[in-house]
């Protein structure tokens, strides 16, 4: 064995870190697809034919593309707030509720505001953003002053928010029937408080997309390039241990739940401002549980979660062509449930395995000094 | 490791759920394949959530499709929504059915209004339809509308001559725009018809919560607490919904309930409760979507607002039950009131009086 100084090892470790890193999605992706083969198989269907449709698909209609690129967007804000959560060691369930009231009441106020179409814009984005946050930061209160686990007050938090919903959108209070239509809504923007899209082709783009960007670098450099983020991440590593070093773990739960509060606000807003310009009745949901899967498969990672993101809209979007061509569209629904489980054991795996290495190279290295130590004390 | 391992059953537990959760509504499915035809494939046909077999909206959609495919020899291929989707979704459900050639291309429920708008711009070869909107003026677009208020209103005829209590009552699936006109016109047929009649009105969820429609627990819940304050003639117009209520109806003796958009009495699987089901608010939601098809086959295709009034038997009541038949002087009442309303005489409103 060639003798390394401790820089070399380092490196090296780091090296074997990033491979491992990528290893687990990459199997945990190649399990999926191996077990929907099976299925497709057992079932007596072609088992590869699936994954051509699907990409053949979207590569041939730029409609399609455009449709899978949206829904990236809105996807990778839903992993980020549930992103932050995970950090701190907390199980934010109640994005669903938090972005969908956050966008309720952004497009309330946005609608009844009196005033000129940006200011308007900016109204919406930073009502959903403070509404969001303060629907999370009741659960935040009630676990640190009583103890109460975030996940069963952000659930019950979902149910309330929903029924706020119900009643905020009622005709006598803020909602607005347009003419011959059934459907309610919080009142239509004017185009100038639209948010501008991306031109592609005959399409849109949603022009969240930039700040989507700008958000998942913006978590990158909290979480490693700050004293915040690196509190955050120690005391969510370790309330004690923190503790001790002088970071309250009680403020970083308030702290966390309020950013994943904030960023959940942004969910609903790429459609609010860019697709149906006001909130309605049948207002996308679901999207805090898909947040959820997609931050266990990106393992909160900025870009992780980013390829999460893109691979769920493909598999959402891309599916419906199978429908036509003698599949269930079921099979993308099977194929993501699939990607789910296969991740959490491929990262569990993956991450004893190359513990156990590390241990191992840093037992032989440490061996090798001690012997050469003896030969020398010799 | 352990507090890894924890929040990752947790996030694995609860996405599982969520899954499960789409999964039920997401019974999407090419259901019957294209037949030969020379004028495109056939009618695209998109569900509104429930999809075929919901015994209700969806399903008259359903037989109207069917209908219609049989008698032109002509294909066609269904899909349902998933829960939760946006407008792009439907969007693309719609372009896809335009895009394969099927032609007409139909969304049923007002949820398409939007999408179905965007899609006819970009095919204007071919016809569109929406059922229960009537907001969209693109020229290959057919408003498929039904005056609800006015089949309802025979119902609170009904109601009102029938009822010894002086009580009655009305379940709304849903607080919606639409069921609103279930309930102004249910309303103003009781007062027309009898003063001093009370209508007692609850709606079994709020939007956004659709449960409403497919829930027979809170419709026997909500029925039976009528039936305690003495209602003895309950109409719901609530879906899935209205056969929880009749059957506690059922269980309570001597009291009516009315079914709602198809002859309920004849419903195999309301066969259990149907004695109770005195007569039905029928709305021809079958007959629109076969008239739209044939127009579109005869060359030309309906646009604009199509609406099926009691007038032209969109809407209507149905006599399958023997006990409603006996009832000539209610019958009759009913009759006299479809006359005025047809003639003009009656205008029903289509939003209830506060």
């Amino acid at each position: 064995m060639t003798q390394q100084t401790p820089k070399e090892l380092k490196r090296e470790l780091l090296k074997e870190r990033v491979i491992l890193a990528t290893a687990a999605p990459v199997l945990a992706l190649a399990v999926a697809v191996a077990l929907t083969s099976v299925i497709l198989l057992a079932t007596g269907k072609n088992p590869f034919e699936p994954y051509s449709l699907m990409v053949n698909y979207v590569a041939e209609w730029p409609d399609v593309q455009v449709l899978v690129i949206n829904q990236t967007v809105t996807y990778y804000f839903a992993a980020l707030a549930v992103a932050i959560g995970f950090r701190m060691n907390l199980f934010n369930i109640g994005v669903e509720g938090q972005y969908r009231l956050g966008a309720c009441i952004g497009g309330i106020v946005g609608f009844n505001l009196p005033a000129p179409g940006v200011l308007k814009m900016i109204a919406v984005i930073v009502t959903a953003m403070v509404v969001g946050a303060l629907w999370a930061g009741i659960a935040a209160l009630l676990k640190v002053t009583r103890g109460v686990s975030e996940v069963i007050a952000t659930i019950m938090l979902n149910a309330i928010a929903a029924a706020i919903i119900g009643y905020l959108i009622q005709r006598d209070v803020f909602g607005h029937q347009p003419e011959g239509s059934n459907a309610i809504n919080t009142g239509e923007l004017p185009e100038s408080a639209w948010f501008p899209g991306i031109p592609y082709g005959d399409y849109e783009i949603y022009g969240f997309l930039v700040i989507a960007v700008l958000c998942g670098v913006g978590y990158w450099v909290m979480l490693n390039r700050t004293r915040f983020g690196f509190d955050l991440r120690a005391a969510g590593a370790s309330e004690s241990a923190a503790l001790a070093s002088g970071v309250s773990g009680r403020k970083m739960v308030v702290i966390a739940m309020l950013a994943s509060g904030a960023l959940a606000g942004l969910i609903g807003m790429p459609v609010l401002l860019g697709e149906s310009h006001t909130f309605m009745s049948d207002f996308p949901a679901g999207y805090g549980f898909t947040g959820i899967a997609i931050a266990l498969l990106g393992r909160n990672h900025p870009l992780g979660m980013a390829f999460g993101a893109l691979l769920w809209a493909f598999l959402d979007k891309a599916s419906t062509t199978l429908d036509d061509n003698g599949y269930e569209s079921e099979i993308s629904v099977i194929m993501q449930g699939i990607i789910v489980l296969a991740v959490v054991i491929a990262y569990e795996s993956v991450q004893r395995w190359g513990l156990k290495r590390q241990q191992q190279k840093v037992g032989a290295e440490l061996a090798a000094a001690a012997k050469k130590n003896e030969e020398v004390a010799l | 490791m352990r507090r890894v391992t924890k929040i990752v059953v947790s996030g694995v537990a609860t996405t599982a759920l969520a899954f499960a959760a789409t999964a039920c509504g997401n019974d999407s499915g090419d259901k019957s394949s294209s037949s030969s035809n020379s004028n495109g494939k056939g009618i695209g046909l998109a569900y509104d959530v429930g999809g075929r077999g919901d015994q209700s909206f969806n399903d008259a959609a359903a037989a109207g499709f069917d209908k219609a495919k049989k008698e032109f020899d002509i294909g066609g291929t269904e899909k349902e929504p998933k829960d939760g989707e946006s407008d792009a979704d439907k969007v693309q459900r719609l372009t896809e059915m335009a895009r394969q050639g099927y032609n007409p291309v139909i969304g049923v429920g007002f949820a398409y209004a939007k999408s179905i708008d965007e899609v006819a711009k970009k095919f204007p070869k071919t016809s569109f339809a929406v059922v229960d909107d009537s907001s969209l003026q693109t020229k290959n677009v057919a408003n498929l509308v039904f005056t609800e208020e006015q089949g309802s209103y025979l119902m609170g005829v009904v109601a009102a001559k029938t009822t010894k209590t002086d009580t009655v009552g009305f379940i709304g699936g849903v607080d919606t725009p639409l069921i609103k006109k279930f309930e102004a016109g249910f309303k103003q047929g009781v007062a027309d018809t009898n003063s001093d009649v009370t209508v007692l009105t609850e709606y079994i969820t709020q939007m956004p919560d659709f449960k409403g429609f497919a829930d027979p627990a809170g419709g026997k819940r909500i029925a039976s607490g009528m039936l305690s304050k003495k209602a003895d003639v309950i109409y719901p117009a609530a879906g899935g919904s209205g056969g929880g209520a009749f059957e506690a109806i059922k269980t309570k003796g001597d009291a009516w309930g009315l079914g709602v958009d198809s002859d309920q009495y004849k419903i195999p699987a309301l066969s259990g409760v149907k004695e109770v089901i005195l007569t039905s608010m029928l709305k021809n939601v079958e007959g629109s979507v076969y008239d739209f098809v044939k127009s579109v086959q005869d060359g030309k295709p309906q646009s604009g607002i199509v609406s099926a009034d009691l007038a032209q038997d969109g809407v209507g009541y149905s006599k399958s039950n023997p006990e409603f038949v006996k009832m000539t002087e209610t019958i009759a009442a009913v009759d006299e009131a479809k006359k005025k309303i047809a003639d003009g005489e009656i205008k029903v409103a289509t939003q209830p009086k506060k």
